[in-house]
């Protein structure tokens, strides 16, 4: 009995292209359908462009790496002709006039452009509620969130819409909506993937990865995404490993750090659980676990939330009516053209940072707090490098709970920023990590178990992440939709 | 330092106009978020330089200053909320 092609990983689906038993027109044909069932329930897509994927599918270069292979897109990266909405209704109307580099690659790549997903207005969010065009349902649970900020692209590949899909992670955004809707989620290194062409949040902490249904996946894609680019010049001249080699490696020997601050209370007895059974995996396999200390943890959200909306204050001010996006009916001075087409098309998060962002950097508090920030960054990054002195990797939760109801958090916003507290860090010491499904809470709502590797480490997290995945069954669990 | 916000002028600042609804939410929402930001000024910071320098990010990334395409401007101009003659729109700022 063979799986419906929707199911299918990205090898499994290359090995049937690759030998002839199906066509790429099969998997987009398959997956169209399948959106047709279930997005109106999950509400993960903003577009779906049927004939354009069709039309891509018709021209498959199979000898292409990922030749054949549907892939969505989160709505802030830029793909020539077609909308980027970023969730938000400043940019309704918006038409990427260049493909991001991502976009470029994946196109080169072979790939097949199949839509754009759901997201929290600029990436601001953990919940994907602050979309000002939808919300996005978790899979498993229609009335719980699907995490963010890249909600929708977690859940269109967990309720097997599409076989793969990219995203953006600034403090958790690929991390913990994968580890909400079960499926796999990396953020590479600051600097491994070119973020031409991806709206800006918080250029500091921003970086593009993949969302898939395997390890092996999420390696194949970052091999096609990586590299330095001339276009974007934090992207680093650090050679691509051939990740999928990493795969094979053996476990036994890999020193795994635990990191006591990411176990302190505030952890659902659950996801305590799924993880100390994890550990005993890891142990069992020959895997050398060692308790390490990240003292600055208890600072991260702090520092992440000062650095970030300094950043994104900045970001944002492009958005002023004039060249391109929202431009208010009301006519008057410049100035009043830029306050209220800014009051008509941003949210009320992305309103919340921008003023907030505007605050720490003013005169009188630059020092006190956008500063003492930067600092503390430091002192957070100094931690990674002594905790990797002596280990490989590190494991921690990706979320301190499963998936919660919608709503839940929406009138506190400190509470939806704690929701990222284990993700944070790995972006201000821009360091790599991966999510990867580790059980399930008596609700049946997916856990997910983050593993941290130093710079430019990828291929350590992909050799333990995979034999991980391999030896449980998690990965093949789908929510009945 | 504990510090008070006054949201309706970093506003302002911000060139962001605020119904006085979202003034009054955001004035309390924003002072709860730096009440749990002020720990940070506990922190001894005093091992970190002054300016510090992040390892990790690469100084002086240069490249060849040759000619290359560029977007093609109706492509861009398409965005804009008004053009005429491959130039953006605004209204009239002089008397």
């Amino acid at each position: 009995m063979s799986l419906p092609l929707h199911r299918e990983s990205i090898a499994s689906l290359r090995r049937k292209l690759t030998a002839g038993e199906i066509t790429s027109q099969d998997i987009v044909q398959d997956l169209l359908q399948r959106i047709a069932s279930v997005d109106p329930k999950v509400k993960g897509y903003l577009r779906v462009d049927a004939e354009k994927a069709l039309a891509q599918a018709a021209k498959t270069d199979l000898k292409k790496p990922l030749g054949g292979i549907p892939i969505a897109i989160k709505d802030n990266i830029n793909e020539k002709d077609e909308a980027c909405t970023c969730g938000s209704q400043i940019l309704k109307g918006y038409q990427a006039p260049y493909d991001a580099t991502v976009t470029r690659k994946l196109k080169e790549a072979g790939a097949i452009l199949l839509g754009r997903t759901n997201m929290d207005e600029f990436a601001m969010g953990s919940s994907t509620e602050h979309s000002s065009y939808q919300k996005t349902a978790n899979p498993w649970k229609l009335d719980h969130i699907p995490g963010g900020s890249s909600g929708g692209s977690a859940a269109v590949v967990a309720s097997d819409q599409a076989i793969a899909s990219l995203g953006s992670d600034t403090g958790g955004s690929i991390r913990q909506p994968a580890a909400l809707c079960g499926c796999v989620g990396l953020k590479p290194t600051y600097g491994r993937v070119s973020r031409y062409g991806l709206v800006a949040f918080a250029s500091s902490l921003d970086q593009i990865g993949p969302f898939s249904k395997t390890v092996e996946d999420s390696a194949l894609l970052l091999q096609a995404i990586a590299g330095q680019d001339v276009m974007e010049n934090t992207s680093r001249p650090v050679p691509v490993p051939d990740y999928r080699a990493a795969l094979n490696q053996p476990v036994r020997g890999l020193r795994i750090g635990i990191p006591k601050e990411y176990f302190a209370e505030g952890i659902d007895p659950e996801v305590n659980a799924a993880l100390k059974k994890s550990m005993d995996w890891f142990a069992d396999q020959g895997a050398e676990l060692k308790e390490v200390s990240l003292p600055h943890t208890h600072a991260a959200v702090a520092v992440y939330y000062i650095i970030a909306t300094a950043e994104a204050s900045a970001n944002l001010a492009r958005f002023d009516g004039v060249r391109y996006g929202h431009r208010t009916q009301t006519l008057g001075d410049p100035l009043t053209i830029y306050r209220k087409s800014r009051a008509e098309g941003f949210g009320p998060e992305v309103k919340r940072r921008i003023i907030l962002g505007t605050y720490v950097l003013s005169s009188g508090y630059y020092d006190a707090y956008y500063n003492q920030a930067q600092k503390v960054r430091q002192l957070l990054r100094r931690d990674f490098t002594n905790a990797f002195q002596n280990c490989d990797l590190l494991l921690t939760p990706t979320s301190p709970t499963p998936a919660f109801k919608a709503g839940e958090k929406m009138s506190d916003p400190l509470q939806m920023y704690l929701a990222d507290i284990c993700t944070i860090a790995v972006n201000l010491a821009e360091v790599c990590g991966i999510s990867i499904p580790c059980g399930f809470s008596s609700e049946q709502l997916p856990i997910g178990l983050q593993l941290i590797g130093p710079h430019f480490q990828e291929s350590s997290l992909f050799r333990a992440a995979h034999h991980y995945e391999q030896a449980h069954d998690w990965y093949l669990h789908r929510p009945n939709l | 330092m504990k510090s008070s916000i006054d949201v309706a002028y970093v506003a302002g600042l911000a060139r962001l106009e605020l119904s006085e609804q979202e003034t009054e939410t955001f004035q309390k929402q924003i002072a709860g978020i730096l009440d749990y930001v002020e720990a940070l000024q506990q922190i001894d910071v005093s091992s970190v330089p002054d300016t510090p320098i992040d390892p990790n990010l690469p100084t002086n990334v240069l490249r060849e200053d040759t000619q290359r395409e560029s977007l093609p401007v109706e492509s861009v101009l398409r965005n804009a909320p008004k053009s005429a003659n491959h130039l953006v729109i605004m209204p009239k700022i002089v008397e």
